[in-house]
């Protein structure tokens, strides 16, 4: 049986292979230090009343109890923030930003969301900080809440805010609403697309709230010093970010901030949003000692970024030889209590795997009573995928075609334009659907009764944004790496290894370290699939900086010109004096008596995209007494580019497909009518366990991405869109029943069973 | 709050530590014993980050006090490797990239040790099957899975 | 000379044309140009004198990274696609 394969192309000597990671000792001996090992002396420790309701206006906070209850050092509100002494009129256009950055780290006139802080506490230790929250009153006035994006949408749906009105591509509506954006593209012409198709299947489609599960907690430490620096120490996925969103709320200078990232145990786009620093900040300001705040898991779970609910309509029409015609979607998510849901992305996402003559896309951002959700791995493209895939599967069904056949028939491919307009570069999704169908697994014969298979697509453009690397020669050869793109998932390796192999030297001669936001340029954040290949550019360009002056080096030593030199192999030598030549670490000897070390630096901003595919196959069978669902074989096959580190890009692939499963069979946020979670622990939260799962084999295909100095194009994100749809088809086959909504639980399944009258 | 005086075997040493009674002992090896590797996700028996020893028997730090660890043998992440190396468990997560972010790694290695000590030939299913109170989202669980399997007997 | 693609949601401003020709060095000469044919349109690309926050530019498929600074090319094609946002 296939396991783990690597379609490669190119071979590298460093890149490509697979070698231990440089922070692996410390992380399998308890030595790595996350944000809640962090230990400054004297620390206080931090906890955050938050609202027990999903909507109310706070009447009156009275602390004075919770300040004089022996031990705790400090108590704030939003009186605290910055918003409190400005006004409107000073603040402009500048006004509704800030108001809703302040407002959700600490609300100062409504609650939006169960969970929504509205105080925090300082105390000798965490107990006692606890028990002070009780001693808080505050005085709500509940309001009547909305959760269900589409009950949102409805005319007369209670406001989550009273003054936002639709941005309809810079129109802006008259009256208040809770949808924020809309957006809308096309392309060609849709109606003459459905007259013209022999099929025309139209759905609706829903998902979930469900969160990105990250075993470790948000957390933070700060300290305010009296010089007036702020120190923040935190697991977060960009230090930048959490520089800037402090900056913000807390009106400080940037560079008054010094953030340092501390390890960091999962984001998946989750450790983005800074929750609890400016809490931290204001706590140790107040207190004048470092303040560490920790969450809980309920915390995590009803207080950090969820990825939205959806609701979607897709409607498709195809030629009976199986060619698409035309496509059209309506997308709704949810955002949360704050607009900027990853909608946009989705109907951006939703047809990108293919070439489709005609097509419109409308997206719909809306606001409700749930913490506003965060970036979620593919943010928004998995939703989109489930609905598109499941669509293109029935209508596979119905015309009695092959669901690769399908696929490869209409698949996006070089050239392609997209309905939002731009044209595909070089992409990989034949070469994945064609490494699908010539697979052991899709060979394979489904055998067994009450078992399906299914298979989908998905698609993430992986851009790059900015990132900046500094490196350094010591003089034993060994290069220092530098930078500030913080490592979830090996990324010190694959960056040390794009490092390596530029400079033609071993791996183990390079040593990353990740640095705070005083010692680098700006970075963007660890997410997008961006790390390995925008920071590796910009490592690589910092290598090729390097190189040039090694170069002026070995020419001051041997009294020629650069011209004359070139730099292979790992080395210098003369073009034309065989005799003369510098290993890289002979040369690095002689820096100290040529000028001293030699630093190469870089910042880039890679403007192409990535373009990652994925394709999965599914197998299920699906118990007909019990409604369970257990998946028997999964194949996740996906485009790298090139696979840097074949194991962490399998890793990548292998957690995607495990987090999608999830979200197609288990996960759900529960609401009671009052619009709160019901489930906030991983007791009722069911996570996949290694018990639910088989094996996760992978293919890893190699179609360079022409943007990139070695063709990488970004692995995490990609993987998460095709599970949902490959196990809701492979469902689909085993009970004939079409899930529309998720997760598939056994209720629904056997529900639908029952309607059928079959089971 | 008043305090206990409790005396306990860590990691093979003779140890003393005061603490309160509503202490876990999750917090006394972080909080009180600087022993961080031992990790928190949940602090409600549901995650396994906080995966340690006792008297033979794998148990989540959070669910124990720290006054039950009285008279108690208690091995953590820290007393994994010895001074002659790491522990095969440890070089095959390495080697086999059986963890990304690492959070749930300390947990992982602690109850697959506890199942190779019992059962050195512990074969996927079982492997599987006594694994399933540690939580790993990075990973899908595969290379944990063959991480331990390496190491395994049973091949 | 550059082909401007006029999002949907715009061209009832464009009289429908879904494509624009336009000479322009740059971003800013292309919303220039696209106003004095078309009024009203530089106020629905644009808030504060940038590009709108909900927007991002792609030029040949590249993403513009120096927003109204950025330079077309002479056969460019020039897209107002949907930023990249919600913390990506
Ligand atoms: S922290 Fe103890 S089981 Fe999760
Ligand atoms: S490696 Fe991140 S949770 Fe397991």
């Amino acid at each position: 049986m296939t396991s783990n394969q690597v379609l490669s192309e190119i071979e590298y000597n460093v890149v490509g292979k697979r070698p231990v990671r440089p922070d692996g000792v410390d992380k399998v001996t308890g030595r790595a230090r996350y944000g809640a090992d962090t230990n400054q002396t004297g620390t206080l420790q931090a906890k955050v009343l938050r609202s027990p309701f999903p909507h109310a206006r706070i009447k009156s906070i009275n602390t004075s109890k919770a300040e004089a209850f022996p031990g705790v050092r400090a108590v704030i509100t939003a009186k605290d923030l910055p918003l409190a002494s400005l006004s409107k009129a000073e603040l402009g256009n500048e006004y509704a930003g800030l108001k809703a950055a302040s407002d959700h780290m600490l609300a100062s006139d409504k609650v939006l969301f169960k969970g929504h802080p509205v105080a925090a506490v300082a105390a000798v230790n965490a107990h006692v900080a606890e028990s002070a929250l009780a001693l808080i009153e505050i005085e709500y006035e509940e309001l009547e809440s909305v959760v269900d994006v589409r009950e949102a949408m409805k005319d007369g749906a209670p406001l989550v805010h009273e003054d936002l009105r639709t941005n309809d591509m810079g129109v802006t509506a008259d009256k208040p609403s809770n949808v924020a954006t809309h957006m809308s593209y096309s392309t060609g012409d849709v109606e003459k697309g459905f007259a013209e198709a022999d099929l025309v299947l139209e759905r609706e489609y829903t998902t979930a709230t469900v969160h990105q599960g990250y075993i470790e907690p948000h957390n933070s430490t700060a300290f305010w010093n009296s010089d007036g620096q702020l120190n923040i120490w935190t697991s977060t996925q960009g230090t930048f970010t959490v520089r800037a969103s402090v900056a913000n709320v807390l009106r400080l200078p940037v560079s008054q901030i010094k953030v340092t990232p501390m390890e960091i145990g999962g984001g998946f786009g989750g450790k983005i949003t800074a929750y609890l620093d400016a809490i931290a900040a204001v706590l140790s300001k107040k207190s004048g000692v470092p303040v560490r705040a920790l969450m809980t898991r309920s915390e995590v779970f009803e207080a950090s970024g969820p990825a939205p609910a959806s609701w979607m309509r897709v409607k498709i029409g195809v030629k009976n030889n199986g060619k698409m015609t035309t496509v059209e979607t309506d997308m709704a998510m949810d955002a949360g209590a704050y607009p900027g849901s990853p909608v946009m992305q989705a109907i951006v996402c939703a047809f990108a795997c293919y070439d489709v003559e005609n097509g419109k896309v409308d997206g719909y951002d809306v606001v409700v009573n749930k913490p506003k959700t965060a970036a979620y791995r593919a943010p928004g493209s998995p939703q989109a995928a489930f609905a598109v895939e499941s669509l293109i599967d029935e209508i596979c069904g119905q015309l009695k075609i092959d669901p690769i056949e399908f696929r490869l028939l209409n698949a996006a491919k070089e050239g392609t334009r997209r309905i939002e307009g731009p044209v595909a570069r070089r992409i990989g999704l034949v070469e994945c659907l064609e490494a699908a169908r010539n697979h052991d697994h899709y060979k394979t014969k489904l055998e067994g009764a009450n078992s399906g298979r299914g298979v989908a697509c998905g698609y993430w453009p992986n851009r790059g944004f900015q990132s900046s690397v500094v490196m350094t020669v010591n003089y034993d050869g060994v290069v220092s790496l530098i930078m500030g793109s913080v490592d979830i998932g090996g990324t010190r390796a694959s960056i040390a290894q794009q490092t390596a192999e530029t400079l033609g030297i071993a791996y183990e001669d390079v040593k990353p370290t990740i640095v705070d936001t005083d010692s680098i340029g700006y970075t963007f954040i660890t997410g997008g699939s961006r790390t390995s290949f925008a920071t590796g550019w910009a490592a690589i360009d910092a290598a090729e900086d390097v190189k040039g002056q090694m170069i002026s080096r070995a020419a001051k030593i041997w009294d020629t010109s650069e011209d004359d030199i070139e730099y292979v192999n790992g080395g210098v030598s003369h073009k034309s004096d065989e005799e003369l030549k510098f290993s890289f670490k002979d040369l690095a000897r002689q820096l100290a008596t040529t000028g001293g070390s030699i630093t190469g630096r870089s910042s880039v901003d890679p403007t192409g995209e990535g373009n990652g595919y994925a394709v999965h196959i599914a197998d299920v069978t699906v118990d007909p007494d019990t409604g369970k669902t257990d998946v028997t074989r999964f194949t996740a096959i996906q485009d790298a580019g090139k696979a840097v580190h074949p194991s962490y890009v399998e890793g990548q692939m292998q957690g995607g497909a495990v987090q999608g499963i999830g979200w197609a069979l288990n996960e759900e946020y529960f609401f009671d009518d009052q619009g709160k979670m019901m489930n906030p622990t991983f007791l009722d939260y069911r996570m996949p366990t290694s018990l639910d799962l088989p094996m996760i084999d992978t293919v890893i295909v190699e179609v360079a991405n022409p943007g990139h100095p070695y063709g990488v194009r970004g692995v995490g994100e990609a993987a998460i869109c095709p599970p949902m749809a490959a196990v809701g088809n492979a469902v689909a086959g085993a009970t004939g029943h079409r899930m529309r909504s998720l997760p598939i639980t056994p209720g629904k399944i056997l529900e639908a069973t029952w309607e059928n009258g079959k089971g | 709050m008043a305090v206990t005086h409790v005396q306990t075997t860590l990691n093979g040493d003779e140890i003393n530590f005061l603490c309160e009674p509503r202490q876990s002992l999750l917090e006394v090896l972080r909080d009180v014993l600087g022993m961080t590797g031992t990790k928190e996700g949940c602090n409600d028996g549901n995650c396994g980050a906080c995966t340690v020893i006792m008297d033979g028997r794998i148990v989540d730090s959070c669910l124990v006090l720290g006054v039950e660890a009285k008279g108690a043998d208690i091995t953590t992440i820290e007393g994994m490797a010895s001074p002659e190396g790491l522990h095969p468990l440890q070089q095959s997560f390495l080697e086999n990239a059986a963890l990304q972010c690492g959070i749930c790694t300390p947990g992982f290695l602690l109850a697959s040790k506890s199942l190779l000590d019992q059962e050195p030939d512990a074969d996927e299913g079982r492997i599987r099957h006594w694994l399933a109170g540690n939580l790993c989202r990075c990973t899908g669980y595969d290379k944990i899975v063959r991480a331990v399997l390496q190491v395994s007997k049973a091949k | 000379m550059a082909t401007i693609f006029i999002p949907s949601m715009l061209q009832s401003l464009t009289g429908g044309a879904k494509q624009v020709e336009c000479d322009a060095g740059n971003i800013r000469q292309v919303i220039e140009r696209l106003e004095e044919l078309y009024p009203g349109i530089k106020d629905r690309l644009t808030e504060d004198g940038e590009i709108r926050p909900n927007l991002a530019i792609a030029i040949d498929g590249d993403v513009a990274i120096m927003g109204l600074l950025t330079k077309v090319g002479e056969n460019s094609e020039v897209h107002f696609v949907p930023a990249i946002g919600g913390g990506l």
